[in-house]
């Protein structure tokens, strides 16, 4: 099997499974009680702790952990939203959003938030200016992702978080796509809330966690007990803890070397398909990218059809996300880039990860050349 | 019942489909082997020249999903030949490979009475959120044999 789908989900590895192994039987204990088991638990959720902050350079306080990346977006946008309760809220987004921050938004529209949902230049990037022109009295909060799933296009965060500042408004970043593949600093970023997520750098399924910046306006969204400092109550996953921290560690460590690694074979995957297929566009090549991902779109084939061929020679790489849900949307993504229907429903995104190797690309150019041929040959809207 | 939104559970699966689907008994959650095999090799592949065909149809929207194009040769008022092209999910490639194939050999009366139903049943089921897909070839053959039935009608004896 050849494993191209990483922005979507990546195998727990070795060193992250050992790590969790003992949390299971041993290790067992509710980390809220009093005895050994539990205070052995409840020890290691403060080691993972200090590990996540330290490795985007937060403080331990700051990190709040959930049950995963959407979680995190719910209870920043929601959190945020109730700690304004009662007035009136304007909330900043983009349209190229994960739909844990669209539908989200959607949902607290529905309540009375005013959301603004700003655009995307051709190249994948919202412009920091359109956030500044569509700040107003209410707006609250700003939430743009730092890198996007589906193009890999990193966003100018830092110039947000600058407008931001300025402003005294809320700055939320998702960088779940980001984190483990770019270097990911709060301090540097600048921004008030950042969601990661564990399941993309080989951590577990089930484990997220927001930073939330010390003297941040918000509120929890699901109460309970007093865990995580109060603001997400529910007895922690403390194996799903251990393992992200595990995982967060390593990806943070070995980053430059994983991602240049990487980088050179995503470069090789495009380039090679550009030379040997004809009419393909590869989406946000113009801006900066985080290095694993590859959105292209074979003109005149239908992506899921691609993705067929590909599975029946054990080849795993993904479409739009919009289409995991089995409708026939294009990606709102490549949409909002302006990027024309047939070319989004066109197109297969590639991601990469430290396991691929250039072997891999090259079965998989070879399959695409051959399955760009035989589907073009049948399509009713290709010229020969 | 009024239109106003449903918050409950399940909501939206009640909402987007009312239609009793009895071809199948379980859901079907992915493409069976019937279905890849027309997928990976479909038949009646390709197009009729023009004074090869007596019926044609272009259907579907690529702005919107898939598209293809149908083209009948008829007989002594029997599709003798099928041809298609479609740029389309494996879906639709599959059920048009499939409508085909039932088309062939048919009276224009008795392709025309073809259904989707027929073209699923036919395949052993496709995925449930696939069955638009299936409307595609006979809605293409539908058009096709009215594309032929109407240049006859205009044509002298």
């Amino acid at each position: 099997m050849i494993y191209l789908d990483h922005n979507a989900t990546t195998p727990v590895s070795n060193e992250v499974l050992q790590a969790m192994m003992p949390f299971f039987q041993e290790s067992f204990g509710n980390a809220s009680s009093f005895y050994k088991p539990a205070r052995s638990a409840r020890a290691a959720i403060a080691d993972a702790r200090n590990t996540v902050a330290e490795c985007i350079h937060a403080s331990p306080g700051e990190i709040i952990f959930t049950g995963s990346g959407t979680e995190a977006d719910n209870l920043c946008l929601r959190g945020v939203a109730r700690a304004f309760y009662g007035r009136e809220i304007h909330i900043i987004t983009s349209s190229i959003e994960h739909h844990a921050i669209l539908n989200t938004c959607r949902d607290l529209e529905e309540q009375g938030v005013r959301i603004t949902r700003l655009p995307a230049d051709a190249c994948g990037r919202v412009d920091p200016d359109t956030v500044l022109k569509n700040i107003t009295d209410n707006t609250v909060l700003i939430s743009i992702m730092y890198a996007n799933n589906e193009t890999g296009v990193i966003q100018p965060i830092e110039a947000v978080s600058e407008i931001a500042r300025k402003k005294g408004i809320l700055f939320h970043t998702d960088a779940v796509q980001a984190f483990g593949k770019i270097p990911v600093s709060v301090e540097d970023l600048g921004v008030d809330l950042m969601t990661i997520c564990a399941h993309k750098i080989y951590g577990p399924k089930g484990a997220g966690a927001l930073y939330v910046r010390k003297g941040t306006a918000i509120a929890p969204v699901i109460t309970g007990g007093m865990h995580e400092m109060g603001m997400r109550a529910g007895t922690e996953n403390v194996p799903a803890v251990i393992g992200f921290a595990k995982a967060a560690e390593t990806a943070v460590a070995s980053l430059d070397e994983t991602s240049v690694k990487v980088g050179l074979l995503r470069d090789s995957l495009e380039n090679r398909i550009k030379e040997t297929i004809d009419r393909v566009i590869i989406h946000g090549s113009e801006a900066r990218r985080i290095p694993n991902t590859a959105s292209i779109s074979f003109a005149a084939i239908d992506g899921e059809s691609i993705l067929l061929h590909l599975d029946l020679r054990e080849i795993c790489a993904s479409t739009g996300s919009a289409c995991a849900t089995g409708s026939s949307e294009p990606s709102h993504v490549l949409r909002a880039m302006g990027v024309s229907p047939i070319d989004a429903a066109s197109t297969i995104r590639f991601s990469l990860g430290r396991s691929n190797t250039s072997e891999e690309i090259d079965v998989t150019v070879k399959a695409l050349q051959e399955i760009a041929g035989r589907l073009r040959s049948i399509s009713s809207i290709h010229n020969h | 019942m009024s239109k106003q939104k449903d918050n409950t559970l399940n909501s939206q699966a009640d909402d987007s489909d009312n239609e009793q689907h009895d071809t199948v008994d379980a859901p079907v959650l992915f493409y069976n082997d019937i279905v890849i095999e027309h997928f990976t090799n479909p038949h009646n592949v390709g197009e009729l020249l023009p004074d090869e065909t007596d019926g044609f149809a272009l259907v579907g929207d690529p702005t919107c999903g898939d598209q293809m194009k149908l083209w009948i040769k008829v007989e002594d008022n029997t599709i003798t030949d099928i041809r298609f092209k479609s740029f389309g999910c494996p879906g639709a490639i599959a059920t048009s490979s499939m409508a085909t194939d039932l088309a062939i050999g048919r009276t224009l009366e008795d392709a025309a009475s073809l259904t989707d139903d027929d073209v699923i049943k036919a395949l052993g089921g496709i995925p449930e959120n696939k069955r638009h897909c299936s409307l595609l070839g006979i809605t293409a053959l539908q058009q096709a044999i009215n594309d032929c039935l109407l240049k006859r009608m205009i044509e002298p004896e």
